[in-house]
């Protein structure tokens, strides 16, 4: 199978118009979302988050192929290290933001470090520990710090260094994070998201395209070359691991931009899991696809866990009593508790038909559509090659 | 001597019960092309891998230019002035052939280690037109933006010369570089193989073709069993009784 993971040629004139769409996209959209209901802030930024959190998962999986299991360590480091700086300096979102990137490079540099040591399936389990043990730790040995299971929270009494530095001691209430006096609830709060989400998106944009992207893709085409091709691999792959670390970080951060509380469930391995469920859907090593992956997955799972027996017998109201009854306990086993199992078919669906993902889909649906408006015309010589 | 490249001495590898390379002495001058030739198993590709960092020898050294090969990583090494050419092509599949010499070249240019994340490639005008100009030295310039799955095996390993070619390096081994080919490629290659040469460039080729060992070679060395059983200039193995035999008692060729 030649992937569609291939490092498309560009020109600085086509990723401009890719920017520029994507950018119109991302900010219009609590307009195009509310069709499918989907248009509310909290769900919005839910998809800008995780959306920054899988382009970067995708910065080492797709282009290096290391399968890392243990992403969400970073995604609840970010966290904890954001309100945390709200807490003790500031209500400044961009502050917490930069701490929580921060500590998620530190410590993908160190857990890095240590699982590059081996590749594969080695590899996957070492991060899969990593994560685990942090979470773990968070609920025992450093609760001073992460609150346990009560989740790190805000406090009125909190120090909050420079707010009270600059803005006095007046502040009874308890604050929100801002952004230099802006209140980031409610959309504003996704705005401040959708623009993280397309620097995001540039950077990613931008690392595709550089030397160092073709490297990490070589790198996953065939390690052994690239060492006798003079290559130092493992600065590389530990560079995109911190690098794919500290989206996690942002992402995080971003979490607790929106609410501001951590949590240890974040760490779990089920969110390492759903990362790395976004990716694979999407396509891995695509530039839209982790993204797409992403906004699926937090979409079913919003509005398919939340679909109730009533809902759909109303759904299935046009039919005979009995049928829409039974045709209703049916789907229910897809819909609430059971979106997972929805979600499972579909992630079964893609890996078997679509293994480059959603993306593979559109390219070869694109690739079809071209070849028929082709053989229209001239007879094609030079004929668009398939993915497979 | 200075102008030793290559200095092999000693060199011992044993798999198991095997005695893969037994106490290899090789010398190899500056500029000149050196062939290793042997029945199947002989040793040969055991022995540029011992050269390279793939493997580390159970005793002896390596030396290049003044360098200690052994124990020097396979990265170190190639930055050292040292490509290869693999017996099974090794190269990047699912990447074209234009990046897959990029690549090689920007190894030579950058060095092991060079992140840049906001360069962008296509700025690199210069990069692709030398991509472009090896590409069409050996022949696969019509191919440059296909797939390097899809190529033939010969076109492979062209590819891969392409890629060792493009850093200039000092020295160049080569295992088995026309197997595949045919003979009309197998020719070009020859040719390409000799322009290089005028180049100075230093070369160790292993080849069951004895036609392109006779056509390249300055000095040819003859493996049988991991030991060497005769050297000397094509016109002086060519008679050689030993080496008869070695391939008769050998396997096919
Ligand atoms: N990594 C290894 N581990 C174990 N045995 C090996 C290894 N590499 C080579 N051998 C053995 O060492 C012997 C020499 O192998 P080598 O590949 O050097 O032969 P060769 O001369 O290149 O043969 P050919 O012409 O078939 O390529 C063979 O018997 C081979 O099976
Ligand atoms: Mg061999």
């Amino acid at each position: 199978m030649a992937s569609i993971t291939e490092f498309n040629p560009s020109t600085p004139k086509k990723d401009l118009l890719i920017m520029a769409v994507f950018t119109a996209v991302v900010l219009t959209a609590p307009i195009w979302l509310a069709p499918i209901g989907a248009s509310y802030p909290d769900l919005l930024q839910r998809f800008a988050i995780f959306g920054i959190f899988a382009i970067g998962f995708n910065i080492l999986f797709g282009l290096t192929g290391y399968l890392s299991f243990g992403h969400a360590a970073f995604l609840g480091i970010g966290s904890y290290s954001a309100v945390w700086m709200f807490k003790l300096f500031s209500m400044n979102a961009l502050l917490a933001m930069a701490f929580g990137i921060f500590v998620a490079a530190l410590f993908a540099l160190v857990i890095g470090f240590i699982c590059l040591r081996r590749s594969g399936i080695y590899f996957a389990i070492l991060t899969l520990a990593f994560a685990q043990m942090a979470y773990n730790m968070a609920y025992s040995v450093l609760t001073p710090i992460t609150n346990g299971e009560t989740a790190l929270t805000l406090d009125v009494a909190d120090p909050r260094i420079i707010d009270r530095a600059i803005l006095g001691d007046a502040k009874e209430a308890l604050p929100s994070p801002s952004l230099f006096g802006l209140e980031l609830t409610g959309f504003t709060s996704f705005y401040f998201c959708a623009v993280m989400l397309i620097l995001a998106f540039w950077v990613s944009l931008k690392i595709f395209r550089s030397p160092f992207g073709l490297k990490l893709l070589a790198m996953k085409s065939n390690q052994n070359r690239m060492q006798y091709t003079g290559y130092n691999t493992k600065p590389y792959l530990l560079v995109a691991f911190v690098i794919s670390g500290m989206y996690a970080g942002l992402a995080g951060s971003l979490m607790a931009v929106t609410d501001p509380l951590a949590g240890a469930e974040r760490m779990q391995w089920t969110a390492s899991g759903e990362v790395v469920l976004m990716t694979i859907l999407g396509g891995a090593g695509t530039l839209f696809g982790p993204l797409f992956g992403a906004a699926i997955i937090k979409y079913f799972e919003n509005i398919f866990s939340a679909l109730n027996k009533t809902q759909l017998t109303e759904v299935f109201g046009f039919l005979p009593d009995g049928m829409a009854e039974a045709l209703a306990s049916v789907s229910l086993l897809f819909v609430g508790e059971g979106w997972h199992l929805t979600l499972g078919i579909m992630f079964m669906l893609v890996v078997i038909f679509l293994p480059g993902g959603l993306m593979e889909g559109i390219y070869r649906l694109t690739a079809r559509v071209k070849r028929k408006r082709e053989s229209g015309g001239a007879v094609s010589g030079g004929a668009v090659q398939p993915s497979e | 001597m200075s102008d030793i490249v290559l200095d092999v001495s000693d060199v011992n590898k044993r798999f198991g019960g095997l005695q893969a390379l037994s106490n290899i002495n090789l010398q190899i001058e500056a500029g000149k092309t050196h062939a290793v030739i042997g029945p199947n198993g002989a040793g040969k590709s055991t022995l540029l891998n011992v050269c390279i960092g793939r493997l580390a020898p159970d005793t002896g050294s390596v030396i290049f230019d003044g360098h200690v090969l052994t124990g020097k990583r396979p990265h170190q090494i190639n930055q050292l002035g040292v490509a290869r050419v693999f017996q099974t092509p090794e190269i990047f599949l699912d990447l074209t052939l234009v990046q897959n010499v990029e690549i090689a070249a920007l190894a030579k240019r950058d060095g092991a280690f060079h992140f840049r994340p906001f360069k962008s490639m296509f700025k690199d005008k210069e990069l692709t037109g030398e991509a472009e100009h090896m590409l069409e030295d050996v022949g696969l310039l019509r191919l440059k933006d296909e797939h390097t799955g899809n190529l033939s095996r010969g076109d492979k390993r062209r590819l891969e010369l392409a890629m060792c070619l493009i850093q200039h390096p000092r020295l160049l081994l080569l295992d088995e570089p026309t197997a595949g080919m045919s003979r009309h490629d197998t020719n070009r290659t020859i040719d390409l193989l000799k322009r290089i040469k005028e180049r100075g460039m230093t070369k160790v080729i292993i080849e069951h073709d004895m036609h392109v060992v006779f056509s390249l070679a300055d000095w040819i060395t003859v493996l049988a069993q991991g030991a060497i059983i005769a050297e000397g200039t094509p016109d002086q193995i060519r008679g050689n009784p030993k080496v008869q035999e070695a391939y008769l008692g050998g396997a096919h060729v």
